[in-house]
This record gives C-alpha cells, sequence and structure tokens, in this order.
C-alpha cells in the first residue's frame, strides 16, 4: 500500500554540488499556480490550468503531452510572450529571482535574452533572412551589454565555434537561407546562447530535423547545457527526444500537469493512465500487421473543461469518482507524481 | 466512374499490366535546379534527383528516408509530375507516363500526394465537403455524385459527415485536417499515394490513429504507397521496402526488415545509429554521423558520402559506386559494401 501523501513537486537536488556559501540550493525557475485563458467574443480557451513546477539550476526538464495541451503556452508564459490584450494571466512565475508577471515591458525586455532565451521548432522564424548570421548574434550581445562592434564579432565567432558550425569564420557573413537546416538550428542556438542565459526555453528545436542531424543537436545541447550550466526547458511531442535529454519529466494533458518525476520513472515506470496510453501508442517496432494501440474519444475542449478529471471521458479505468471530482498530483514513490484518484489500485 | 466500389470487386478492373507488373517503375531520373551562382551572373546546378531508378511493387509500402535536403520531397513531386524531370523514364502499370498509354489526366487520378502540412494545402474558405468533393466535379462528377462520394470518403477516413462535412479547416485539430487530406486524395480512386511527411506534424496517439487509417484503406481499396519520412519506427512500421537517399542518389534500396537489421551502406548504417530509445538508459554519447553534407551544388566526383564515411579510402575519391544488385533484392552502392557487411 503506498502512501497517498501529497508531495511537492519540486525536486530534491541531492546531486547537486553546493555553490559556496549558499546553504541550499533554491530554483532557478518556479512556476505557483499559473493559469492562462485567452478571451476572445466567442469563447474563452482554458489554456493552462494550475501549472506549478519548480526546475533547480542546471537541471532539463521535459514537457510532453499531446497537441493543444499547453505546453507551448506555458513557455511563452514563462517569456511573457503571450498576446497581453486578450490573454489573462494568474499565478505566480519567478525566474532567477525576478517575479515575471510583475515586471515592467521594459524590464521583461531585459530579462530576455540576458536571463531567458527560447528556441523554436523552426529556425527561419527565429532568424532574420535580410541580416547575416554574424550580425544577429552581435545585434543580440549588444542589445545587452556595451561592448564594441568588434569585440562583439570576436564574441559571435566564439559562439559558432561554441556551437561547433564548420568554418565558422565564413559563416559569420552567411545569410539563414545559405545554411543548411541543422546548421541553421546551430545557428539559432548561438543566437539563444548570446547573452549566456541562465534559463533556455527550447521549444520542439528539433521536430523538423531528421535522425543525423536531431541527434546532433542533441548531443551538443546537453553539452552546452552543461558547460554553461544552464537550466532548460525542453518542449517535445517525441518519447526519443525526452528520452535522450531529460532529467525531469512533466506530462501536462488539458493544461495541467498529470504527471511529473525523473526521465526514469515516467518513461519506464508511468503511472498515469494518460502517461500510459500515449507511451503505447508511440510507434516502436510493434508487430506490422497489428493496429497501433490509441486513445480513444477527442482531444478535451479546452473551451468547455469538464468537471472531474479531464482524461476521464477516455481513459480506460475510470470510476464515477473520476467524473466528479478532479484529482491533485500526489506521490507515487519518492518525487514521481501523478494526478490520478485510481493511482494505488493501477499496477 | 468515381463511385467505383473497390472493396467489393475481387479483381480490379483498373489493372492493366497484371499482378506482376510493377504500379510504377522510374527509369534514370534527374532532375537539377539553376540557382544564383557564387560568382556574378553565373549559374550553379542543384542535383536535387542524380539518376535515381526503382520499381514500386502493386500493392506494397516503399518507404523513403534521408538527410534534409536530399531530394525525397523533389522525387516526390517529379513522381506526381508537378515539376519537369530534367530527364528518366517513368511507367505506370505498364503505361510510360506522358504517353497514348498513361496520359497526365490519367495519372493525376491514379496517382495523388499527401503533404506535411496539414493546414495550408487546405483551402480556408472551402468546407471540407466542397474541398473533398473538389477534385470529383473538376474531374466531371454531378454535383450530387460529387458529394455522396465526399460524404463516403468522410465516413472511411472515421469523421462523421453529420458534424464534419460542414465545417471549415479552422475548426479542425492537426490529426482532422490531415484525415481530410486524405480524404481529398482518396477523391478520385487512386491506386497510389504519395505521403511526404504525412504524419509528422501530428502527435503520437494522433499519429497512430493516421497510421492505422492508411493501413486499412491500403487493404480496403488495395493502395500502393510511397511513404516519405524522418521517423524511422514509423517507416519499419508501415513499410514493405525502403529506399534511402543521400545527396539526390539511392546509396541503398531493399526489405525493411534486413535493412533495419543489417544495414550495409556505411550512411545507412549512421542513420539508424541515430534512432533514439525510448528510455532513458540506453542515451546516444556521441553523434553516430558528424559533419555537413558537402555542396549539392556541383557535388565532387566519387562518392558524395565519402567526405563523412570512416571507411572512405582513394577509390571512393574517384569512382562513384553504382547502386549494386545483392542477394535478395537488395542493393548498395558502396564499393566495400561486401568487405564491410559485418563491420
Ligand atoms: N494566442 C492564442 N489565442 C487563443 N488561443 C490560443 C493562443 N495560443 C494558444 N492557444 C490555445 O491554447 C491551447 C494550448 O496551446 P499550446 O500552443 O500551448 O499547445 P501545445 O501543447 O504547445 O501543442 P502542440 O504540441 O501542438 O504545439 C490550444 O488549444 C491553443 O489553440
Ligand atoms: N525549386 C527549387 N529551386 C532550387 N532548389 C531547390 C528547389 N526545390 C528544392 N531544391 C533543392 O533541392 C534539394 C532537395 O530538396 P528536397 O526538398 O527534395 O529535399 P528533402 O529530402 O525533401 O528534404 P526535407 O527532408 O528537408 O524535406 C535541396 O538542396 C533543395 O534546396
Ligand atoms: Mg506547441
Ligand atoms: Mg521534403
Amino acid at each position: 500500500m503506498r502512501n497517498l501523501q501529497t508531495t511537492s513537486v519540486a525536486p530534491v537536488a541531492k546531486d547537486m554540488p553546493l555553490a559556496g556559501k549558499i546553504p541550499v540550493v533554491s530554483p532557478l525557475a518556479r512556476v505557483k499556480d499559473l493559469n492562462v485563458q485567452f478571451r476572445s467574443r466567442d469563447a474563452t480557451v482554458h489554456a493552462v490550468n494550475g501549472v506549478s513546477f519548480d526546475l533547480m539550476p542546471r537541471d532539463v526538464l521535459c514537457i510532453i503531452g499531446e497537441s493543444g495541451s499547453g505546453k507551448s503556452v506555458t513557455m511563452k508564459s514563462m517569456m511573457r510572450l503571450l498576446p497581453p490584450k486578450k490573454t489573462v494571466m494568474t499565478g505566480e512565475i519567478e525566474v532567477n529571482g525576478h517575479k515575471v508577471l510583475d515586471l515592467s515591458e521594459r524590464q521583461i525586455r531585459h530579462l530576455r535574452g540576458a536571463e531567458i532565451s527560447m528556441i523554436f521548432q523552426e529556425p527561419m522564424t527565429a532568424l532574420d533572412p535580410v541580416y547575416t548570421i554574424g550580425r544577429q548574434i552581435t545585434e543580440a550581445i549588444r542589445a545587452h551589454e556595451p561592448v564594441t562592434t568588434s569585440e562583439a564579432r570576436r564574441r559571435a565567432l566564439e559562439l559558432l565555434e561554441l556551437v561547433r558550425i564548420p568554418s565558422a569564420v565564413s559563416r559569420l557573413d552567411a545569410y539563414p537561407h545559405e545554411l543548411s537546416g541543422g546548421l541553421r538550428q546551430r545557428a539559432m542556438i548561438a543566437v539563444a546562447l548570446s547573452c549566456k542565459p541562465k534559463l533556455l526555453l527550447a521549444d520542439e528545436p528539433t521536430t523538423a530535423l531528421d535522425a543525423t542531424v536531431q541527434i546532433q543537436v542533441l548531443v551538443l545541447l546537453r553539452q552546452l547545457q552543461d558547460e554553461l550550466g544552464m537550466g532548460v526547458i525542453f518542449v517535445t511531442h517525441d518519447i526519443g527526444v525526452a528520452a535522450q535529454i531529460a532529467d525531469k519529466i512533466a506530462v501536462m494533458y488539458a493544461g495541467e500537469i498529470v504527471e511529473f518525476g525523473s526521465a526514469r520513472d515516467v518513461l519506464v515506470n508511468p503511472a498515469h493512465p494518460y502517461t500510459r496510453a500515449m507511451l503505447a501508442s508511440t510507434v516502436h517496432g510493434q508487430a506490422r500487421d497489428a493496429d497501433l494501440p490509441v486513445i480513444p474519444g477527442d482531444p478535451a475542449d479546452l473551451r468547455r473543461l469538464v468537471a472531474g478529471c479531464r482524461f476521464a471521458p477516455r481513459c480506460g479505468v475510470s470510476k464515477s469518482l473520476c467524473l466528479e471530482r478532479a484529482p491533485s498530483l500526489v506521490g507515487v514513490a519518492a518525487h514521481h507524481d501523478a494526478a490520478c484518484h485510481l493511482i494505488n489500485s493501477l499496477t | 466512374m468515381f463511385l467505383v466500389d473497390t472493396t467489393s470487386t475481387a479483381t480490379d478492373e483498373r489493372d492493366v499490366g497484371g499482378a506482376a507488373q510493377p504500379m510504377l517503375i522510374v527509369r534514370d531520373l534527374k532532375k537539377h535546379f539553376a540557382v544564383r551562382g557564387a560568382a556574378v551572373r553565373s549559374t550553379a546546378r542543384v542535383h536535387a534527383v542524380d539518376g535515381v531508378s526503382f520499381t514500386v511493387a502493386k500493392g506494397e509500402t516503399l518507404g523513403v528516408v534521408g538527410e534534409s535536403g536530399c531530394g525525397k520531397s523533389t522525387l516526390g513531386k517529379l513522381l506526381m509530375h508537378l515539376i519537369d524531370a530534367d530527364s528518366g523514364e517513368l511507367i505506370f502499370d505498364g503505361g510510360a507516363i506522358g504517353t497514348r498509354d498513361m496520359p497526365l489526366t490519367q495519372l493525376r487520378r491514379n496517382l495523388q500526394m499527401v503533404f506535411q502540412d496539414s493546414s495550408s494545402s487546405l483551402n480556408p474558405r472551402l468546407s471540407i465537403e466542397t474541398s473533398i468533393a473538389y477534385g470529383p466535379r473538376v474531374h466531371g462528377a454531378s454535383a450530387s455524385e460529387a458529394k455522396a462520394k465526399a460524404r463516403d470518403l468522410l465516413v472511411r477516413v472515421g469523421l462523421r459527415p453529420d458534424i464534419f462535412a460542414g465545417r471549415y479547416p479552422h475548426e479542425l485539430s492537426g490529426g482532422q485536417k490531415q484525415r481530410v487530406n486524405i480524404a481529398r486524395a482518396l477523391a478520385l480512386d487512386p491506386r497510389m499515394i504519395i505521403l511526404d511527411e504525412s504524419v509528422s506534424a501530428l502527435d503520437k496517439s494522433v499519429e497512430a490513429q493516421v497510421l492505422n487509417l492508411l493501413r486499412r484503406l491500403r487493404e480496403d481499396l488495395r493502395l500502393t504507397y510511397i511513404f516519405i519520412s524522418h521517423d524511422l519506427n514509423v517507416v519499419q512500421y508501415i513499410s514493405d521496402r525502403v529506399l534511402v537517399m543521400y545527396m539526390g542518389k539511392i546509396v541503398e534500396i531493399g526489405a525493411v526488415d534486413e535493412i533495419y537489421r543489417r544495414p550495409r551502406h556505411p550512411y545507412t548504417k549512421a542513420l539508424l545509429r541515430s534512432r533514439l530509445s525510448s528510455s532513458p538508459d540506453e542515451r546516444i554519447k556521441l553523434a553516430p554521423l558528424t559533419g555537413d553534407p558537402p555542396n549539392p551544388i556541383n557535388p565532387p566526383p566519387g562518392c558524395r558520402f565519402r567526405a563523412r564515411c570512416p571507411h572512405a579510402r582513394d577509390l571512393c575519391a574517384t569512382a562513384e559506386p553504382v547502386l549494386e544488385d545483392g542477394a535478395t533484392g537488395r542493393k548498395v552502392a558502396c564499393h566495400f559494401a561486401e568487405e564491410l557487411a559485418d563491420a
């Protein structure tokens, strides 16, 4: 019989080297009861519904979950990149000591790039096609630091070498369209790292890449994370990518975190019925003459959230209780939580 | 014509050449794109598809994999005649395409393509039903025939017509849009469909639904597929044979089980070793393939993979390897494939 006690989602960093005189390691980023709604004339979309998690320094957290479950919105909230007029945000977001939701527009602009950086799925949207790679990096540096043009250019070269771009000197003067997909992705990472951020937010940065380039970028990201001591939040819907890069994994469904734990706990011993169903439906060497298991029903309608557990209408094991009361995250094991009423009766 | 029920007939009356005649024969297909060169007013040529030959048997699924930019989509568009080839020969069920045996209008009916981006390929101003009925209308079906066909196809792809027929693209999820694209491709009762990254934008459980759908349609409608994808697991699941491309050329082709079990070309080996495990205990520490592909503009002589190949020797710089027949119908384009078989 497991102990049904609510544990904090915050993992204890037992393998963390204690930095200098700071006695306790505090989280690099902390999200507390985040709610994000998009209001329009005809509907309110409840995109994020009470998300809380802590990210320790040097940790790589992967957010996985179905399309529309609120992964990107959670990330954009942390950068405050959502359209202010139609977005209602409540809760707390703290990054490196800054309360993100309370900052002025000027302060948040300074935070972006300097302390938090983001890389996106499609590098062409993040890189400006009319400027050379070198110019984009030097401008990113000079926007945050008072350095000379030549000093900025020297740093830009270092960054291209850091992201292992071959013949970096000549690539400084290349335009984005002159680079291959893999090189563009690395150039975008270079831009994102130009001010040595403490926190890197990566939204499906390898989804458009083929397998050989994808693994190059993932290995590189993990090395850079280690060399620069960054915390990383990485959104993906590829289980293989999460297994390759994550320390911790958060699984989202209908704007909520339904499971949180170490990569091994979540991927090898998944607890939540949604996580289990998602892993089962992922293609990985199943027999070719049989159908793949699928999750029945339709994704949750975020305009009309159901009472109780939001996955219950599609869940293979739900009981009447599940339709009535929303489950909260409870400990399945040490540092492994899931939001399911039936967690103790599932095996 | 458009309402043939291909499921109930025991033999397909559209089958001209018989079972042994490949659905598609591709011979020495080439497409070089002219692009602005490095020197002023010079032009250079991107060797996108550079002498590709293969066959696709009736009812089989041929997976196509390879590095980004190696020419997979260009190959698909050439087969569809969306772009013109520089040279080469295409034969569909025994009829040379573009001749009296297989005029382009007939090819268009027989061969369809589904693209990656499910949203941009649907007209936002047309209802789902109108979108699907469009092809049959253009090819001469009456309005009521075309509408009935559209509703029948919505059922086939698992979308209830009473709910979805009148909806517009922005009212659909990504998976639903991709089903509509598949329904649209099926609207002229094609015999073969080219799927270019058609499930890549979907999340895993929706991807599984669409793959199940594709398998069922393949059986019910006796379809032949060419399935282009970056996802090596999906290619393994859906394909009978697999074609591996590198810089405009086929480097290896054969049965999917054999190639996945024992890849022979050094590029195929690196590609398959880049597959990610779903267990965090089996992480890849070093990328199996490093460096960048050479410039596709006027590629160097010899083997195009040699600059990144751990086994390259002098011969590879001078002589271009040809795609050689191996045992059991497998073909490999590597001078040292035999020697490296167990490397
Ligand atoms: N600016 C916006 N205005 C209105 N609704 C939005 C906006 N941005 C996102 N949404 C909605 O919020 C929900 C969550 O979207 P989000 O982009 O976070 O999903 P996701 O988990 O990143 O999905 P995917 O895997 O497809 O990228 C979706 O229903 C989406 O349609
Ligand atoms: N219209 C065009 N004009 C010039 N070059 C082109 C054109 N279309 C494609 N190319 C070039 O031809 C090569 C092959 O492109 P293609 O789109 O076929 O690659 P792909 O294998 O489908 O790549 P991906 O996996 O990224 O989709 C690339 O070098 C590309 O830049
Ligand atoms: Mg997203
Ligand atoms: Mg392509």
